[in-house]
């Protein structure tokens, strides 16, 4: 089996590829366009700021690409600012325009009294296990919402499922042994 | 609700674990490596690694070291000591790092905070201090470098604030006066700058006592708080402190 993860500069992709080789599973980080199509499971990373992701998708040519990977049914994993890209539209940095392939909107978490920005923690998904997270901005709840997180008064989008595209606002390479157990269904799925 | 983050210090000295109160006296603890394993597996939220030598010997952070630890557990790692310039930043989180802690350089160079929060983001950008009492500062803290070496003559909050604005994405409060002491964290500054700046502030310094947890995020709204020798020594569990955490009605992680 053949995992591409994707390199488009937005983000060190080191600790994906030590929890995949933990689970004894060789991933190979690329922008070519040719092995990640050929891939079995393709993985859509990223840390930072919207709007230079988006600029480093198009300038090594993979968002036409990105975009229909995530629809072709192979199983597909966007992680943190991967899940937010798969969105509409993102009010980050004056606004950006997203790939499209999720309705709904990622937006700032508001100021609010007690609640530090970024979330940089451990939180709950659906009430339950604690993942770690990472984040300024968040997805709003949408049809294809399947995990719900609270922070700063907000109900945010923390994993999205369509069909065999999964998506998760946390680090799920950084989250310990429930962490392990989500890509360990996504290899074996 | 996020929880509040426990998060254990490993002190590397010439590749093992050490501990020393005031930088002397130092015990070999074991190898960095099975102790982040045994305490990622225990409960850790995070993990800091320091290289303490590095800085004094003048010399870059110990990669392998760093590439080894991170292998090994899924769980946020923080490391520091040795970092002197952006490429050092790069090497450490290609080694599988998420944050940089910078402390003494951010103090002599505070734009190396800027710099490397855009090369980064300002998640990746923690800044260590080490304040002591000192009534010649308006905040009552004065910060100081090189292992409490040196005096700066700066205010804490002020820095604090500025290392903020600069792009500090965490600010890790270790109090000179508590460190070592197993007495307690320092409440007053660790409060006062959690309550001044917008990121998560990491208390430090003077864990001897599950209650002594609870305190601090109770009390001085410690975001996360780092333990050393109550839980190197044995004395207490990770899961000990956690259970006074819940008990004491601090949202904590409970399930790993």
């Amino acid at each position: 089996m053949t995992i591409a993860i994707i390199d488009y500069k937005a983000g060190n992709c080191t600790s994906v590829l030590n929890a995949f080789a933990s689970l004894g599973v060789e991933a190979v980080v690329t922008h070519e366009a040719d092995f990640i199509a050929k891939a079995d499971r393709v993985v859509f990373p990223g840390v930072g700021a919207a709007k230079s992701a988006m600029e480093n998708l198009e300038a090594f040519g993979l968002a036409d690409l990105v975009r229909e990977q995530a629809l072709s049914g192979k199983p597909f994993l966007g992680i943190c600012l991967g899940m937010q890209i798969l969105f509409e539209h993102s009010e980050e940095d004056g606004g950006v325009n997203l790939l499209n392939i999720l309705p709904g909107k990622v937006k700032r978490f508001p100021d609010t009294p007690g609640y530090k920005i970024p979330e940089i923690g451990w939180n709950q998904v659906n009430g339950d296990i604690d993942y770690y997270f990472v984040h300024s901005y968040y997805a709003e709840i949408g049809p294809y919402t399947t995990g719900r997180t609270e922070y700063a008064g907000v109900t945010f989008t923390s994993a999205v499922r369509k069909g065999n595209l999964f998506a998760y606002q946390f680090h799920p390479e950084k989250s310990g042994k429930a962490g392990l157990k989500l890509l360990k269904e996504f290899v074996s799925c | 609700m996020l929880t509040k983050r426990l998060i254990p210090c490993l002190d590397v000295r010439q590749g093992r674990v050490t501990k020393g109160t005031k930088f002397k006296n130092n015990i070999d603890l074991g190898d960095p490596v099975e102790m982040a394993v045994a305490y990622s597996d225990g409960g850790a939220d995070e993990l800091v690694v320091y290289d303490i030598t590095a800085s004094a010997e003048r010399r870059p952070i110990d990669i392998k070291m760093v590439t080894e630890v991170a292998k090994s557990i899924h769980i946020p790692l923080a490391v520091g000591g040795g970092i002197s310039c952006v490429a050092d930043m790069e090497r450490v989180i290609l080694a599988g790092a998420e944050k940089i802690s910078v402390n003494s350089l951010a103090v002599r160079q505070p734009d190396i905070i800027a710099e490397g929060a855009a090369a980064f983001g300002r998640q990746c950008i923690v800044l260590g201090m080490d304040p002591v009492h000192s009534p010649k500062c308006p905040c009552g803290y004065e910060i100081t470098t090189r292992g409490f070496r040196e005096f700066t003559g700066m205010d804490a909050l002020e820095w604090a604030k500025r290392a903020v604005d600069l792009g500090a994405g965490e600010i890790v409060v270790n109090s000179v006066d508590a460190d070592g002491t197993r007495e307690g964290f320092e409440l007053t500054i660790t409060k006062m700058i959690s309550e001044a700046v917008g990121v998560p502030v990491v208390a430090s310094g003077g864990a001897g006592k599950p209650e002594h947890l609870v305190t601090v995020f109770r009390d001085a709204h410690a975001d996360a708080a780092i333990v050393a020798g109550m839980i190197h020594t044995g004395d207490y569990t990770i899961t000990d402190i956690k259970r006074a955490m819940r008990d004491a009605g601090i949202p904590t992680r409970m399930s790993y």
